[in-house]
């Protein structure tokens, strides 16, 4: 695969754009080339935001979004309701969500994971009890079933970029690359 | 040394690999992290600045001018309004001969109301005597700042930056930061030929009767004309030490094409990608990318295309009234010149999205006709 294309759904404040640049260094660490950005302009405290990341092993010249993603990442369970989210989607292409349900409960025409990073980012104590951050966790689970960047580079890159609660953010997303289930 | 970043802090980080001394700015979507970035890196002692708050963009262009007429290096960087509340001093800068260098993070302007690309801002201002230079990717931009100073000191002449605003401004990317060493190495410290000292009381820019006011204009032309050797002198000294080239264009697959695709900024990497699948497909498409679009290299664009069949021109900008802006400046460099037919598409204002999708369909519309018969070939509109 020369280039993959990954799109995140989140809401406002649950750092889908920190997820998205987090993955991004993960793969510039390994040497690929990278891009990441935002669905720009709806960046409100829960409302629905999108964030693209490209990684490739040659230059990346495309200036557009993307339309035909590898791997989709949902990060709030409620989204799969409101948002389309496997929108064009690539044949064998994956949808990963954070949900508690497992993936049999959903009938995409599409492969699909699922990780309960509520509960992973709650018991290490990331965000609040009420509103807990999973971009560090979803990302754990997200390696697990895109092998384009290693679970050890993530590590390195979530180090990198989180300042505080850092070792419970890298316990998360080992935590979540042990448990997403397929 | 690699580092992710934004075309914003792209812009911020060639400013400070520069030393620019005096920075001023107004805070204007999607520009402001490039004076965030600077304001901060100021306030922490890690940036030999002058960070100047003012209250408006007219105001930021002012105090840069200011500043250097007293012989420093000043940076600004703004969008769409800002820009075009810049306007009357644009024309002051050019004219005084300062060697400024100012971000244009390209917005469409209101209304309605935006905060996303189109290229109407930084052309709207061609006819002020500005150099105006068009990046493809953050790295360019890094990279042009840099040569920028080295252009505009050498010209005497500003130099307007012009960046894609999102698809360069808020996209991150692997940006290769250049040392300081190696970068003070290329640009030496600015030594003004002339400058303002309160212990020596001149003034710069007072009344200019007729029989000096022409040839000032004049010497602003030549300056002008003599940018282009300037610009590619510079760009191929760049590659020299930091193993990037660059040039008055950018040629993509030019040898051998039959249709070449004209166009500025961010587009023209998409239309890298639709390239390499129609030649796959057989077709015979290359792309000329206008990265100084003033000067306007009229020389190198007619021998770039003159053994083409046809040539598009992508515009994400309009002259109400008559037609896509760079068509107009490809169409001018023809005369007398080249005969080959022009299809003038117009597409992606206000940040609407190009495809590669598009640029095929494009080129597959342009191989079905002889010629275009409308000056405006609208592209993705709902008319």
């Amino acid at each position: 695969m020369s280039m993959t294309e990954i799109r995140i759904h989140g809401r406002g404040g649950q750092g889908a754009v920190v997820a998205s640049q987090i993955l991004a260094l993960t793969a510039m660490k390994e040497g690929k080339y990278v891009q990441s950005f935002p669905e720009f302009g709806v960046e409100r405290r829960g409302a629905t935001v999108e964030a693209f990341v490209r990684i490739a092993d040659k230059k990346i010249n495309e200036r557009c979004k993307i339309y035909h993603p590898h791997y989709v990442v949902v990060m709030d369970p409620a989204l799969v309701n409101i948002v389309d989210v496997t929108e064009g989607i690539r044949e064998n292409g994956w949808v990963l969500i954070n949900t508690s349900k497992t993936p049999k409960d959903f009938s995409f025409h599409t492969n699909v994971a699922t990780i309960d990073a509520f509960s992973i980012a709650t018991e290490k104590k990331l965000g609040s009890h009420g509103h807990p951050i999973v971009n560090t966790t979803i990302l754990g689970a997200l390696v697990k079933i895109a092998p384009v960047v290693n679970i050890k580079t993530l590590v390195e890159a979530i180090r990198e970029s989180i300042s505080s609660n850092t070792e419970k953010n890298v316990e998360a997303a080992l935590a979540a690359y042990d448990k997403v289930k397929i | 040394m690699k580092k992710l970043l934004t075309g914003n802090y792209a812009a911020s980080y060639g400013a400070i690999l520069s030393r620019a001394e005096v920075i001023s700015a107004y805070p204007i979507t999607p520009q402001t992290q490039i004076v965030e970035k600077l304001s901060t890196m100021v306030a922490e002692g890690k940036l030999d600045a002058e960070f100047i708050n003012v209250e408006s963009e007219r105001s930021a262009l002012a105090v840069c001018m200011g500043a250097s007429a007293t012989g420093a290096r000043a940076f600004t960087a703004t969008s769409a309004q800002g820009l075009a509340l810049m306007h009357e001093l644009l024309h002051w800068a050019a004219g005084a001969r300062l060697p400024l260098v100012l971000v244009n993070v390209n917005r469409a302007m209101a209304p309605g109301w935006t905060v996303w690309c189109d290229e109407n801002d930084s052309l709207s201002q061609r006819d002020t005597g500005w150099i105006q230079l068009y990046c493809e990717s953050n790295q360019e931009v890094l990279d042009t700042v840099i040569q920028a100073y080295k252009i505009a000191e050498k010209t005497m002449l500003p130099v307007m930056i012009c960046m894609d605003g999102i698809f360069l401004s808020h996209t991150q990317e692997v940006v290769d930061l250049p040392e300081q060493e190696k970068v003070d190495r290329f640009l030496s410290p600015y030594k003004p030929p002339f400058s303002l000292d309160t212990s020596s009381p001149h003034a710069l820019g007072s009344l200019t009767p007729p029989h000096v006011y022409f040839e000032f204009r004049y010497k602003l032309q030549q300056a002008m004309d003599e940018a282009q050797a300037e610009i590619e002198k510079t760009g191929k000294e760049f590659g020299n030490t930091f193993g990037r080239d660059y040039g008055l264009l950018d040629e993509y697959l030019l040898n051998e094409a039959e249709i070449i695709i004209v166009a500025l900024g961010t587009v023209c990497g998409t239309c890298r990608v639709a390239i390499d699948r129609l030649n796959e497909k057989g077709n015979k498409v290359g792309m000329l990318r206008i990265r100084t679009f003033r000067p306007l290299p009229k020389k190198k664009i007619i021998e770039s295309l003159k053994d083409v069949k046809k040539v598009i021109i992508i515009d994400r900008n309009i002259s109400y009234g008559h037609h896509g802006i760079l068509h107009e400046e490809i169409k001018s460099a023809f005369y007398r010149k080249l005969n080959i037919p022009l299809f003038g598409f117009i597409a992606g204002l206000g940040g609407r999205d190009i495809t590669p999708e598009d640029i095929e369909q494009m080129v597959n519309y342009t191989l079905k006709h002889e010629e275009s018969d409308t000056d405006i070939l609208w592209w993705g509109v709902n008319k």
